[in-house]
């Protein structure tokens, strides 16, 4: 039966060869536009550690002073920690691991001929980082909370970076100097690039090339190098000591907690240090006002998907939804045509569900057709996304769940389209057309 | 022509004709939407900077050695740069409109406004005091940028002074500001001779007012213009140099620029993305909303083109299914014309009803767009030029199939289908 009805459709499709492919081309365009801005925000709002990230959480709290206004278009002043509040973070080691860290961009110049100095960017962090997100090493290994303590002159490079420098030799051992200091290579991590990268600055490109190079964040502050993104300052401001006042947040801070119950104990923590810190006179705003951001959550809280992709989406669907009106009534139209066709068979014993059935058929395999199309066009969209100058842009790929996605959504929309017409159709009182005829 | 007939046909079509007039209002509360969109982008796009826009190349240069002095170092590679043959003036600078390198201080135009200020620690909301961005050049910055004097003087030369590394701006006795910072700060007084309280340093007397020059980063409109230029040579060993020659030099001079500064030292960073004629850097800097813009226009022009095929297609339908009736009414008397109205009034009734809901929609739409996208309010003259345009579409759109209508013999009516 279903080879019949196949068989009714392709015929009733072609007899009107123009309007059939113009809603194919209609329901493609929409199911196109709307595949191509929904995987760009799902490439967006990706899980950036799978597997890890349900353990991984960021504490905030909140040390400006009550009387602080945050600028209109400046990032948020509490959205880093200080440089005595992460320490003493660190040293309490109330979490499974934790580590503070910054981004920073460094002047590398190359020992050996042949290659000019260039600029590289990497992170200063302490000893734990590398245990904490799991990265993969190459050779070697990161520093030990010792190399921390005493400020040790090491440094971590990513895979491509140790290749560029030294070819296939073994970059363990060998110096590297870095703005104006000698580093030491004790570790070479595979290339490790989470996107977005959620441990950064909020004030930095956070889908560009990941860190290719990691140094002791307490030898980056005894060296004084350069910091990447925001310095938010409340107090009197020195040169000198910026980087390590109680009014100056510019650290991220990580932790891992295994269960809900470290969780809430690392919740609590938090809030007891902020009242600690309120009763010394340091902190001024309620304790409460402390926060423990999950991974996920960080990422939504930061809200890192530009407007412009959120309006295209809505564009995107606003312009499906009418495509989709636009295919129902046509359809309802072409269905309504048939009355009398459907009508004497309907009198030849062929019940209503058979009718719906064949209907549905038709518009299915419009469904289907425009699904393909809307693949293509989808294809093409996120080809010229790729094109674009953004940070996100080169992300744009379609993965095999969101492919699959395409042909769900083109033949549900296919099928809605068609089910009312199909319903209103087999719905014609037979006796009344016949009589007409 | 009367309309109760044809009430009564498109009640038999209920579900059809609401479908349609449903498509015609959501199709013209987007289209409207979108127009406006497009239009606050391309004034964005299009705002001038105030500088000789086609006549400027910028490079972006790092030297790498800590132990020299920038300004001996700058002031050598401009002597070099200015000998570039098409090469009219060279400056350093440490950034330019659109350039995204923005550095802002508060600023206030009175000693107690500045008080003020300091004594609720903000300057939002305090009245004579914004946070204008500061620009700081070398001598004969204005000319070689092509800024042009609303009131006042240029800088004189003993004004200059050199800023210390990793500083903005010098402690310097004067600045020059644009216009609308001018209007904004000292409201109903000339700005000339006044004094400007910035950032806790000493107040600086205003000798000059530049007619417009934009900021590094755009923000909401009506402060984009607010920016101060102070005579401050830049002493960072990161430095933007601008060289101004006829527009149809600039690509050769910029060549040739990276080639000569390279010789000089090699020992120096000119990253590739820095090495832009101005042109570049706007083009660069709107990239995203110039996409937006096409595909705004795109999706805008889409739609009108599904919606117009709609209307045809049902338009189609109707005239097939109503060939006998057509006939009917021919036989009796009703001329073509008769016939081609009835159909152009059919749409023009349903496409009112739609523009009617449409024009209901797009306010709604405009609301949840200003709660979520920070978007204006959407001008009402929007509406009626939406609804021109969709009744425009709508006869276009249903004229074949109403004139293929009118064709109908008379004589169909004998026939049986």
């Amino acid at each position: 039966m279903f080879g019949y009805y196949l068989d009714l459709a392709l015929r009733s499709l072609k007899r009107t060869p123009i309007l059939t492919g113009l809603m194919v081309l209609a329901i493609g365009l929409g199911i196109g536009a709307s595949m191509t801005m929904l995987t760009v925000l799902h490439v967006m709002t990706d899980d950036p550690l799978p597997g890890r990230s349900a353990q991984l959480y960021t504490p905030h709290l909140d040390p400006l002073p009550l009387d602080y206004k945050q600028g209109g278009d400046g990032p948020d002043a509490s959205d880093n920690l200080t440089w005595p509040d992460a320490m003493a973070l660190l040293k309490a080691h109330r979490a499974v691991r934790q580590a503070a860290m910054a981004g920073g961009s460094l002047l590398l110049r190359p020992a050996g001929a042949g290659l000019r100095p260039f600029n590289v960017d990497g992170r200063y962090a302490t000893a734990d980082f590398f245990a904490l997100f799991g990265v993969p090493f190459e050779r070697g290994s990161g520093w030990s909370a010792a190399d921390d303590a005493a400020s040790a002159p090491v440094v971590v490079l990513a895979d491509t970076l140790a290749r560029k420098l030294f070819g296939a030799a073994n970059a363990v051992g060998r110096m590297v100097r870095l703005g104006e200091h000698d580093y030491r290579v004790i570790g070479v991590t595979q290339d490790w690039q989470p996107s977005p990268m959620f441990y950064a600055d909020a004030s930095a490109k956070r889908y560009s090339d990941g860190d290719k190079f990691f140094l002791p964040l307490s030898t980056a502050v005894a060296q004084k190098l350069d910091v990447n993104g925001n310095f938010s300052g409340w107090g009197e401001d020195h040169a000198e000591t910026r980087m390590v006042s109680p009014t100056t947040s510019w650290l991220q801070f990580w932790v891992q907690l295994d269960t809900p119950a470290q969780v809430a104990a690392y919740h609590q923590y938090l809030i007891d240090y902020s009242a600690q810190q309120k009763a010394l006179g340091s902190f001024q705003r309620p304790p409460t006002s402390a926060k423990l951001y999950g991974l996920m959550g960080w990422l939504a809280h930061e809200n890192l998907v530009p407007n412009d992709v959120r309006l295209q989406l809505w564009l995107a669907l606003g312009f499906l939804f009418v495509c989709m009106l636009n295919i129902v009534a046509l359809l309802l139209a072409k269905f309504l045509r048939r009355s009398g066709e459907i009508s004497v068979r309907r009198a030849l014993g062929a019940k209503r569900r058979d009718i719906f059935l064949q209907l549905g058929i038709e518009s299915a395999l419009i469904g289907v057709a425009g699904g393909a199309l809307g693949l293509a066009i989808a294809q093409l969209g996120l080809w010229s996304i790729r094109q674009r100058p953004d940070d996100y842009a080169k992300l744009a790929q379609m993965d095999a769940s969101m492919l699959l996605g395409t042909l769900v959504l083109a033949v549900l929309a296919g099928v809605l389209a068609g089910l009312l017409p199909a319903w209103r159709a087999c719905r014609v009182p037979p006796a009344l057309q016949l009589k007409a005829m | 022509m009367q309309i109760g007939p044809i009430l009564s046909t498109l009640r038999h079509h209920k579900l059809t004709a609401s479908l349609l007039t449903l498509q015609v209002a959501f199709t013209c509360a987007i289209v409207c939407n979108v127009a406006f969109m497009v239009v606050n982008r391309v004034r964005q796009v299009s705002l001038p900077s105030g500088l000789a826009e086609s006549e400027l190349s910028v490079l972006k240069v790092a030297g790498i050695d800590q132990g020299e002095n920038p300004q001996a170092r700058h002031a050598m590679d401009l002597a070099v740069l200015r000998a570039i043959p098409g090469v009219q003036t060279a400056v350093a600078v440490d950034s330019l409109p659109l350039g995204r390198d923005d550095s802002t201080y508060g600023t206030c135009g009175s000693q107690q406004a500045w008080n003020h200020a300091m004594a609720v620690r903000s300057l939002n909301g305090v009245d004579g005091c914004v946070n204008p961005s500061v620009y700081s050049g070398s001598p004969g910055e204005l000319s070689a940028l092509g800024l042009r004097l609303a009131a006042g003087r240029d800088f004189l030369p003993d004004e200059y002074a050199q800023a210390k590394p990793g500083y903005v701006a010098a402690n310097v006795p004067s600045a020059i500001i644009t216009r609308s910072l001018a209007t904004k700060l000292y409201p109903g007084r000339d700005a000339l001779g006044q004094s400007l309280y910035m950032g806790g340093r000493s107040p600086m007397r205003i000798v000059g007012v530049v007619e417009n020059l934009l900021r590094p980063r755009l923000r909401e409109p009506g402060v984009n213009q607010y920016s101060v230029l102070l005579p401050s040579v830049p002493g960072d060993h990161a430095v933007a140099y601008v060289l101004r020659s006829a527009p149809q030099d600039r690509e050769r001079v910029l060549a040739s620029a990276v080639e000569t500064l390279t010789r000089l030292d090699p020992n120096r960073l000119i990253p590739p993305d820095g090495v832009r004629t101005y042109t570049q850097i706007r083009h660069d800097y709107f990239q995203r909303d110039t996409t937006m813009i096409g595909l705004l226009i795109a999706s805008a022009l889409g739609l009108l083109f599904v919606t117009a095929l709609g209307i045809a297609g049902l338009a189609n339908f109707w005239v097939q299914q109503r060939t006998r009736s057509i006939g009917i009414r021919r036989a009796i008397g009703a001329t073509r014309s008769d016939i081609l109205r009835y159909f152009q009034t059919e749409n023009l009734l349903i496409v009112t009803a739609g523009i009617v809901l449409g024009v209901l929609l797009a306010v709604l739409l405009n609301l949840l767009l200003m709660t979520h996208y920070e978007l204006p309010r959407l001008p009402l003259w929007y509406l009626p030029v939406g609804a021109l345009v969709l009744w425009a579409l709508g006869q276009l759109s249903v004229l074949s199939p109403a004139l293929r209508a009118a064709q109908v013999p008379p004589v169909v009516a004998t026939r049986s289908i």
